[in-house]
C-alpha cells in the first residue's frame, strides 16, 4: 500500500467539476509535482489533501489512516503558500515556533527545533526580523522552516516560487530539493512551469482539466507524452496531423511525404489520421544515413537564441522548428534556401487526443 | 495668488472661523467665573463636584466595557464575513450603518417597549441590568465606525491564507482569531475604540431615558442650572474627544510605519 492514496476524488463547485475521478499512489519520501495550466484542478487537489476544500467523492488516506473527513489542523500536513502566509505579528523564530506552541511541546523542544530549522533554510541570524524586514525570497524559506518545524507527514507546496524572480527561484528550488533529500519528506509541489517540475521531481502529474492525463518520471513525460495535451505543455514541440499509409510497416505521410515511426504503431491500426509530435531537438538539417526519416522544404525562419538557432522549415501546409546549437565558424542558415531535415524513426511520437 | 488660491484659502478661514471662533469665545467664557479677572475657577468648581467625578467614572467604565464587548462581537463578526460569508458583506455593511439612520431617541423607546420591567426580557428591573442594556445601545451606536476600522484593518492582511496556514499548523479558531488575526488588525480596533470613547463619553439620549448616571446628562444638567461650569465642561469634552482623535492618529501612523506584508 502507498504512504499517500487517492483514490476516485472528486470535487465540484455547484455545476462545475473541477476535479474528475483523480487517482494517485504516492510512496513515502516522494517528490510529486502537479503540473498544469491554472484552472486544471492541481492547487484544488492540494487543497483537498490539506483540508481546505471538502471532497465531493473518493477517498484520502495517509499510511492507511483515511483522512478525508479530518479538519486540516488534525491531519499534520505542512503548507507553504505562494504568498508566503507568515504571521506579520510574529518574528521569525515566533512564526517557525508558533505550530509546536501549538502542539503544546516544552520551551526547550521548541528553543532546539527552531533553531534546527532555521540552520536548515541558513537564516539563523534573522530570528527576530519581523516579516516585513525580509525579501521575498528569505519569507519563503521561512515559511518552508516553519511548515517543516511541526515534523508533518506531507510537506504541500502550492506554487511557492511563483511570487520570486527567476534567479531565486531556480536557487530556492533546488535548495528545497535539497531539504527535501534530507529529510525524506513525502512532498507534492504544484507548478505550472514545466522547468521547475522537470528540474525537482521524481515524479510528475500532468493535469488537464480536472484529470491527470499522465504520471511519470520527468524523463518519461518529457521523451513519451501520451496525449497530445502532455506532448504541448511540457517543452516545445511540433505538432503535425499525419495520414496513415500503412498501419503495418508504420508507414505516415506529413504533408505528402512519407515518415516511419517505429514507436506505438498499435494505436495507429483502423485510423487514417493521427497526430505526430516532435521535439526540435530530435531533428537535425541536413540528410543523414539510412533509416533515418527526411523532409525537405524551404527555410523560413532563423531565430537567434544565443546558445541555440532555431531554425523554421517550411514542408507544404506546415512548418516544422529544429534546434541547432550555435557555431560561431558556421554561418546560419539563409531565410528561402531549400532544407531537407532529418530525425530518427524512435522520435517520431504518435499522441493521441485527451478523452 | 490666483483667483483659485484666494478662494480657497477663503473657504479655509471661514470654515476656521466656524469652528474656532466659538471654541474660543467657549473657553474665554470659561474663564471669567471671577469677577474682573480671567481664572480657572469654572474647572477648579467643576473638578471638585462629586458628581462630574462619578458621572465622568460611570461613563468611562461604560466605554471600556463598550470597547470590550464591541471588539469581541465585531472582530470574529467581521472576520467571518471576511472567510466565509463574502457574498454576506455589504447586506453586514448596511445593517452596521443603520445606527447613523436611525436616531436614537426612536431606539432607546424600543428598548423600553421591548426591554420594560414586564417583559420577558427585563432589562430596565434593575440597575445593572439597564446598566448593560445601556451598554448594548452603546455598542449599537459605535457599530459604524468600530466596523468599518476593523474591516478596513482586515483588508491589509490575507485573511484567507493566514487562517490556512495557522490551520495548517494545528492551530484550532480560537488561537487563529486571538493569536493570528487580532494582533494585525489591531490599528483598526484602537482606532474604532478610540471613537467609540469619544461617542460614548458625550452620549446623552440613551443614558438619560435608561435613567443613567453618565457624563452626557450631567452635562445637559449643569448647562441648564449653572453660567461658567457649562463652558468649562463643554472644553473638557471637547480635549476628550480631540485626545482621542490624537491617538488614533498615532494608532494610524504606527499601524502604517510597518504594512502587514504577507
Amino acid at each position: 500500500m502507498a504512504f499517500l492514496e487517492l483514490s476516485h476524488v472528486k470535487k465540484s463547485f455547484g455545476q462545475v467539476h473541477v476535479v474528475k475521478d483523480f487517482d494517485m499512489a504516492i510512496e513515502k519520501g516522494e517528490f510529486i509535482s502537479f503540473l498544469g495550466p491554472s484552472g486544471c484542478g492541481k492547487t484544488t487537489v492540494l487543497r483537498m489533501i490539506a483540508g481546505f476544500e471538502t471532497v465531493s467523492s473518493g477517498t484520502i488516506t495517509i499510511g492507511g489512516h483515511d483522512l478525508t473527513d479530518l479538519k486540516p489542523n488534525q491531519r499534520n500536513i505542512g503548507m507553504v503558500f505562494q504568498a508566503y502566509a507568515l504571521f506579520p505579528n510574529m518574528t521569525v523564530g515566533q512564526n517557525v515556533a508558533f505550530g509546536l506552541k501549538v502542539a503544546g511541546k516544552p520551551k526547550a523542544e521548541i528553543d532546539v527545533t527552531v533553531k534546527e530549522m532555521l540552520d536548515l533554510i541558513h537564516l539563523g541570524h534573522l530570528i527576530d526580523r519581523f516579516p516585513y524586514q525580509l525579501s521575498g525570497g528569505q519569507q519563503q524559506r521561512v515559511a518552508l522552516a516553519r511548515a517543516l518545524a511541526i515534523r508533518p507527514r506531507v510537506l504541500l507546496l502550492d506554487e511557492p516560487l511563483s511570487a520570486l524572480d527567476a534567479k531565486i527561484r531556480v536557487s530556492l528550488r533546488e535548495e528545497i530539493r535539497s531539504i527535501q533529500r534530507k529529510l525524506g519528506i513525502t512532498t507534492i509541489f504544484v507548478t505550472h512551469d514545466q522547468e521547475e517540475a522537470l528540474s525537482i521531481s521524481d515524479r510528475i502529474v500532468v493535469m488537464n482539466e480536472g484529470r491527470a492525463d499522465q504520471i511519470g518520471t520527468p524523463f518519461e513525460i518529457y521523451n513519451f507524452p501520451r496525449t497530445r495535451f502532455v506532448a504541448s505543455f511540457v517543452g516545445t514541440l511540433n505538432i503535425l496531423p499525419g495520414h496513415v499509409a500503412d498501419g503495418a510497416s508504420g508507414r505516415i505521410e506529413i504533408d505528402g511525404q512519407a515518415v516511419h515511426a517505429c514507436r506505438d504503431l498499435a494505436r495507429l491500426t483502423g485510423r487514417s489520421a493521427c497526430t505526430v509530435a516532435l521535439r526540435p531537438e530530435a531533428i537535425r538539417l541536413g540528410t543523414a544515413g539510412d533509416g533515418a526519416n527526411h523532409l525537405t522544404g524551404k527555410i523560413e525562419e532563423v531565430s537567434f537564441l544565443g546558445a541555440v538557432l532555431r531554425v523554421r522549415v517550411r514542408l507544404a501546409d506546415h512548418a516544422i522548428s529544429l534546434d541547432m546549437f550555435n557555431n560561431p565558424g558556421v554561418a546560419p542558415p539563409e531565410r528561402g534556401s531549400p532544407a531537407t531535415v532529418t530525425f530518427a524513426r524512435e522520435d517520431v511520437l504518435i499522441v493521441e487526443e485527451a478523452a | 495668488m490666483n483667483l483659485k488660491k484666494i478662494g480657497a484659502w477663503t473657504a479655509i478661514a471661514v470654515g476656521v472661523i466656524y469652528f474656532i471662533v466659538p471654541l474660543i469665545g467657549t473657553f474665554e467664557f470659561s474663564l471669567r467665573m471671577r469677577r474682573g479677572e480671567y481664572s480657572l475657577d469654572a474647572y477648579e468648581s467643576v473638578f471638585s463636584d462629586v458628581r462630574f467625578h462619578a458621572t465622568f467614572g460611570y461613563s468611562g467604565l461604560m466605554a471600556v466595557l463598550t470597547i470590550i464587548f464591541g471588539m469581541l462581537l465585531v472582530v470574529p463578526t467581521a472576520y467571518w464575513v471576511r472567510l466565509r460569508l463574502p457574498q454576506l458583506r455589504p447586506v453586514v455593511e448596511f445593517v452596521t450603518l443603520l445606527p447613523l439612520v436611525i436616531p436614537a431617541i426612536v431606539v432607546v423607546f424600543g428598548y423600553l417597549r421591548i426591554y420594560n420591567s414586564s417583559s420577558y426580557l427585563p432589562f430596565t428591573a434593575s440597575e445593572r441590568a439597564t446598566d448593560i442594556l445601556l451598554m448594548g445601545s452603546y455598542m449599537m451606536l459605535s457599530l459604524p465606525y468600530m466596523y468599518r476600522s476593523v474591516d478596513t484593518a482586515m483588508r491589509t492582511i490575507d485573511v484567507r491564507t493566514l487562517t490556512e496556514a495557522a490551520e495548517s499548523l494545528g492551530a484550532g479558531w480560537t488561537t487563529i482569531l486571538f493569536k493570528c488575526i487580532f494582533p494585525n488588525v489591531m490599528s483598526g480596533v484602537l482606532a474604532g475604540s478610540f471613537i467609540t470613547f469619544a461617542i460614548v463619553m458625550g452620549e446623552f439620549t440613551m443614558a438619560s431615558l435608561l435613567d443613567r448616571p453618565a457624563f452626557g446628562p450631567y452635562l445637559q444638567l449643569i448647562g441648564a442650572n449653572k453660567a461658567y461650569e457649562p463652558s468649562a465642561l463643554a472644553i473638557i469634552a471637547f480635549l476628550i474627544t480631540w485626545v482621542s482623535m490624537g491617538l488614533l492618529q498615532v494608532v494610524s501612523r504606527f499601524g502604517k510605519a510597518r504594512p502587514a506584508r504577507t
